[in-house]
């Protein structure tokens, strides 16, 4: 039986990505280590991600948030360890997807946010062929999860800032990731909008899919996730919000900036280059 | 009519009209790539790189457009790798290409008799003198262009708006990247011979800009851009023709004040507009 899965998955390679081996976690970092030159972003991590979890990522700047979101993606490569996706290379896979910063995306740039949902659908469309009702199905059904069928023929310029997030989820789904990883998906958002996205996050997760939000915001990562990765260069501690935001983690992680007020965290990281 | 249709008497100008037309078409619609992905730069040193390229194949006597796609295709291994490494910044490497190379072909176009004139036609272009194997090379030219684009429209669209995406979706991005490059290399060839080496982006930035204020869609930014394109062209060879000023900066003219008609007045985006606000009548609260 299993040998007839491996079979028709192999089969499926070239539109699907790499096979998904059945006993492979879906994300597996053994003793990573990434350098840029002789810099290393991130030293020995060691960490796995199931199905369906909801984790923030939480760090100080130059923490190697990014760096560790290349890795997942396979954008980068382990300068020494292992990382695999499903038992295999991330970078050989179409089931992970990056919903990029809002203030790195060109808002004017000519497109509705049926085209860019449609985007997600690339790789699957295939080469020389165009969109047909399958994929307009799956874009539809996409924008109906994040909530934004009627925004469907905007310009994506005319959006405000919580539907910009919910549009660049629905092309994730479209994508038909697994894996989503959010980059500051709530810095500038009111909280109204903040609401919005979590509710589709939470749709999305109770799916089966798994999101990853790197995040500056230690309150919010505290009451919203039940999972938290606390980075700084290496991995200082992951799990459940009240043991990974324990007084000695977060000095270790933040050093002398971070001030606890009133039972609420500020870390000033966002301002010291 | 008849000053519409007496010059179309004349075989030259019948040929420079579908030139012009066809250069019309086709620059705006590369050139809307050009300007949604901010390389107009690149794209102006690619057109004053191709020279020493053309003017060899000129004096050797293979077709232009080889000479012109093997310096486009080298030129941007050149720039890439450059600029890679970290060597010089992007630009700076392209800045340094773009005058060397242009001066050597200026140089070897010098050395050789008939260089004034030749010089002339290769910087500002000669609708006029366009031949019907001109006419041919680049009408086929230009169909390949127009089919890369339909044929590769969908991941073009994906690499321009969004590389992290395009890598995630397993996308070969830098050979999307270099495609781009060569078409631009192509439309150059083409539009050589109506505007010329140095009126070149005008012709690929000014009718897709305009175009730019007057939709935010794709595809209707290519055909805007391609009227507002044919449109210049044709227009600027009929006052060539009667004005007597030479066609390439006279196609360029009309263009560019097209470009300012449409930055003043668009609806929306233009200038007067954003000014004094929307009529009043539309404004839901007044």
């Amino acid at each position: 039986m299993a040998q007839i899965t491996a079979t028709v998955s192999k089969n499926k390679e070239d539109i699907y990505g790499a096979e998904h081996l059945p006993d492979a976690s879906l994300f597996d970092a053994a003793d990573v280590t990434v350098s840029y030159g002789a810099q290393d972003a991130l030293r020995n991590l060691s960490f796995t991600l199931k199905k369906g979890e909801q984790v923030a990522v939480v760090g100080p700047n130059g923490a190697g948030k990014s760096t560790l979101f290349k890795l997942i993606v396979g954008e980068l490569a382990p300068t020494s360890g292992r990382a695999t996706l499903h038992g295999s290379d991330p970078a050989e896979h179409l089931c992970v997807a990056y919903v990029p910063q809002r203030q790195s995306v060109d808002w004017n740039f000519p497109v509705t946010v049926e085209d860019v949902v449609m985007m997600g659908r690339t790789a699957k469309i295939g080469l020389f062929r165009w969109a047909r009702q399958h994929d307009r199905d799956i874009v539809q059904q996409s924008l109906e999860r994040v909530n934004a069928t009627h925004l469907a023929k905007k310009q994506i310029g005319e959006l405000s800032g919580g539907q910009q997030q919910r549009v660049f989820i629905a092309r994730a789904l479209a994508q038909e990731a697994e894996l989503l990883l959010l980059d500051e998906p709530l810095a500038g958002l009111d909280l109204p909008s903040q609401e919005q996205v979590f509710e589709v996050l939470d749709n999305v997760t109770d799916s089966g899919i798994t999101a990853i939000v790197a995040t500056h915001d230690l309150n919010m990562a505290a009451r919203r996730f039940d999972k938290i990765l606390l980075l700084n260069g290496r991995l200082i501690a992951l799990g459940r919000p009240e043991e990974v935001l324990t007084a000695d983690n977060l000095v270790v992680a933040y050093g002398g900036h971070l001030h606890a007020q009133d039972g609420i965290l500020i870390a000033d990281s966002c301002c010291d280059h | 009519m008849s000053f519409i249709t007496d010059p179309l008497t004349y075989s030259f100008f019948q040929r420079a009209l579908i030139a012009a037309l066809l250069v019309g078409v086709l620059c705006p619609v590369l050139g809307t790539y050009v300007v949604l992905r901010g390389m107009a730069f690149l794209g102006d040193a690619l057109a004053h790189i191709i020279l020493p390229g053309v003017v060899i194949a000129f004096l050797t006597g293979i077709p232009l457009v080889i000479g012109a796609l093997v310096m486009g295709v080298l030129t941007a291994f050149g720039i890439g790798a450059l600029s890679e490494r970290s060597l010089l910044r992007e630009d700076s490497a392209i800045g340094v290409i773009f005058a060397g190379a242009f001066a050597l072909g200026i140089a070897m176009l010098s050395a050789t008799d008939g260089y004034a004139v030749d010089l002339t036609h290769f910087l500002f272009g000669n609708l006029l003198g366009v031949s019907a194997a001109d006419l041919w090379t680049m009408l086929g030219l230009s169909v390949v262009v127009f089919g890369v684009i339909v044929l590769f429209y969908k991941e073009l669209l994906v690499v321009s708006f969004d590389q992290t995406l395009a890598r995630t979706l397993r996308l070969p991005v830098r050979f999307y990247d270099y495609l781009l490059l060569v078409l631009i290399a192509i439309t150059i060839v083409v539009a050589l011979n109506a505007v010329g080496i140095s009126l070149m982006l005008a012709m690929i930035v000014t009718p897709a800009a305009a175009a730019s204020f007057l939709t935010k869609q794709l595809r209707p930014m290519m055909l805007i851009g391609a009227a507002i394109g044919a449109f210049s062209g044709a227009v600027g060879l009929y006052a060539s023709f009667y004005l007597n000023i030479a066609s390439g900066p006279a196609v360029v003219l009309v263009a560019t004040a097209i470009f300012v008609l449409i930055f003043l007045f668009a609806p929306e985006q233009g200038v007067i507009y954003r000014w004094i606000g929307p009529a009043p009548a539309i404004r839901p609260n007044a």
